[in-house]
């Protein structure tokens, strides 16, 4: 229908972005109706998903004409951005930035650089930088899981956890069931999307490469290729997040600094030095 | 005071008199033992959001010495407790065990040395023996089958080493997480209102298991109680706490007035 209405591109794809963000808030609506609010959240990630994506799509046009190596800073600046969105759902635990930015640049970035160097990836920024701008964005998005599904686990044992300080063991071990819990479950989209792949979803690379002429069957293995480097990169990030967020729930005398707020009002949480 | 906290001080006198043998033994080891405190507070205080949980606390605790912390509801017993085996961290002050800052000593071995009893059990999945061999695995040793078989003797469960603990009840989970903390061969044992998720029953049980437990380990003691009568029947001494501070410390007689003004 909008297609028949607007011949320009640019206001066809106004007009599209208006009609699935007007989808979007729509659905908040019925949520709303059942008490669920999550508007403000909502909108604010609308506004902010369609001005990046414009910023970036505008950049991509400056930067395809510069040197390869600004794809680097590309993605490196993609990496920061993505700890800072992955970091806010762990509130509550402190030094989650650092946590995120160094399980995402280190999950996503190896699997990149290794990649590349094998050849997988091509070095040319139309291919480097939306390749791996997926994988970071699923680092981020596995990392959010498993940061927000450590700090549910600890909150939902806090009993167990302090029990097992009292009897004199170690704060990572207190709390190593939960982080193999979180790993496990931050997992579940990755697996999912290699299980089903090319039956319940067929990735938008793989509709473009065809666009552009591409073997079919090629364009079929270089997005499970895709997907595999995702899984990959999902998982390293999973891994170096739950390792290294074991650590930010603890004091240096091996306190329990990581509780619900109303339970810390109570006892507090702030730490001291062994 | 009013009639009704007469009353009250009248009812304590009584559990006073009637106070089991077990204590009077404790009483008579601490008169005989005034020496070094194992444990002692120093102006300890803990503050957190502005609010005062516990306000300069000094308080020794002799060898053998069975201490009731009794006062109302939030008024910072708990949080009290949570100090002494620095499972918190005070804001200023700090406790000695036996004679050495606890700040000194690492926190894995002090928490083995100072044992801890949470009002719920929380059991470890897997059976009781499981649950027995958590702490000395902790320090890279084991329990044998005979200490495992020593410890359940200790706490009524005779040849229940294998029974998995999510069939046990109220009062049997209390037994088991006893038994645990024995296992740890602490010094100091703390326990925070270990009784007052149980029924009647298995809190007679267990208050009877405290005082074989405190005889037999010749542990020191310090216990959370709303229960001023609980407090009596264990302690050798109680602290009573009002807004974190310390309002009075002495023998149940000694502290009644004050316990009967916070009804």
């Amino acid at each position: 229908m909008l297609q028949g209405i607007f011949a320009n591109q640019l206001a066809l794809g106004c007009a599209q972005a208006a009609a699935t963000a007007l989808l979007a808030l729509l659905v908040m609506f019925v949520a709303r109706q059942r008490q669920i609010h999550l508007e403000r959240e909502t909108v604010v990630a609308l506004i902010r998903g369609i001005v990046q994506i414009i910023a970036v799509g505008s950049i991509l046009v400056l930067l395809l004409r510069g040197p390869k190596w600004t794809s680097v800073l590309l993605l490196a600046a993609m990496m920061v951005a993505a700890a800072v969105t992955s970091a806010q759902r762990a509130k509550g635990i402190p030094g989650t930035f650092g946590v995120s930015l160094y399980a995402i640049a280190a999950g996503s970035g190896t699997v990149i650089a290794l990649m590349t160097w094998a050849g997988v990836i091509d070095t040319a920024m139309t291919s480097l930088v939306p390749i791996g701008s997926m994988l970071i964005s699923n680092a981020m998005n596995t990392n959010s899981l498993t940061l927000n599904r450590f700090r549910s686990e600890v909150e939902s044992h806090l009993g167990l956890i302090e029990t097992a300080l009292a009897l004199g063991a170690a704060s990572k071990q207190t709390v190593a069931p939960y982080v193999q819990v979180s790993f496990q479950s931050s997992l579940i989209p990755a697996i999912d999307s290699l299980k089903s792949l090319g039956i319940v979803w067929i990735p938008g690379l793989m509709a473009g490469m065809l666009l552009s002429g591409a073997d079919p069957v090629y364009a079929a293995i270089y997005n499970f290729v895709t997907i595999s480097m995702m899984f990959s990169a999902s998982g390293l990030t999973a891994l170096i997040s739950g390792l290294l967020i074991r650590s930010h729930a603890f004091s240096a005398a091996e306190q329990l600094t990581l509780r619900p707020q109303a339970a810390s009002s109570q006892t507090g949480s702030r730490g001291g030095s062994k | 005071m009013s009639s009704r906290n007469a009353k009250y001080a009248r009812k304590i006198s009584r559990i006073a008199e009637t106070q089991p043998e077990g204590v009077s033994i404790i009483q008579e080891q601490n008169h005989t033992a005034q020496i070094s405190p194992v444990l002692e507070t120093e102006h300890l205080s803990r503050i957190v959001s502005a609010k005062r949980l516990v306000d300069d606390i000094t308080v020794p605790v002799q060898k053998g010495e069975v201490l009731a912390v009794v006062g109302p509801s939030g008024s910072g017993k708990s949080s009290f407790l949570r100090l002494l085996n620095r499972l918190d961290e005070p804001t200023s002050g700090t406790v000695y065990l036996e004679g050495t800052d606890y700040r000194q000593i690492p926190p894995q071995e002090l928490r083995r040395r100072v044992g801890l009893i949470t009002q719920t059990p929380y059991l470890f999945p897997g059976t009781i023996a499981d649950n027995l061999r958590f702490g000395p695995r902790q320090q890279g040793g084991d329990l044998s089958e005979k200490t495992i078989t020593f410890l359940l003797d200790q706490v009524g469960l005779m040849g229940r080493a294998d029974s998995d603990v999510v069939n046990l009840s109220g009062g049997e989970a209390q037994r088991v997480s006893f038994a645990r903390a024995i296992a740890n061969s602490p010094t100091v044992l703390l326990m925070d209102e270990p009784t007052s998720a149980l029924d009647e029953k298995a809190k007679e049980g267990v208050e009877t298991l405290i005082l074989k437990i405190v005889r037999d380990n010749a542990l020191t003691c310090v216990i959370v109680s709303h229960d001023l009568a609980q407090a009596a029947r264990i302690a050798s001494r109680v602290m009573i706490i009002k807004a974190g501070r310390l309002e009075k410390i002495g023998s149940v007689t000694e502290v009644i007035h004050v316990a009967g003004n916070l009804r």
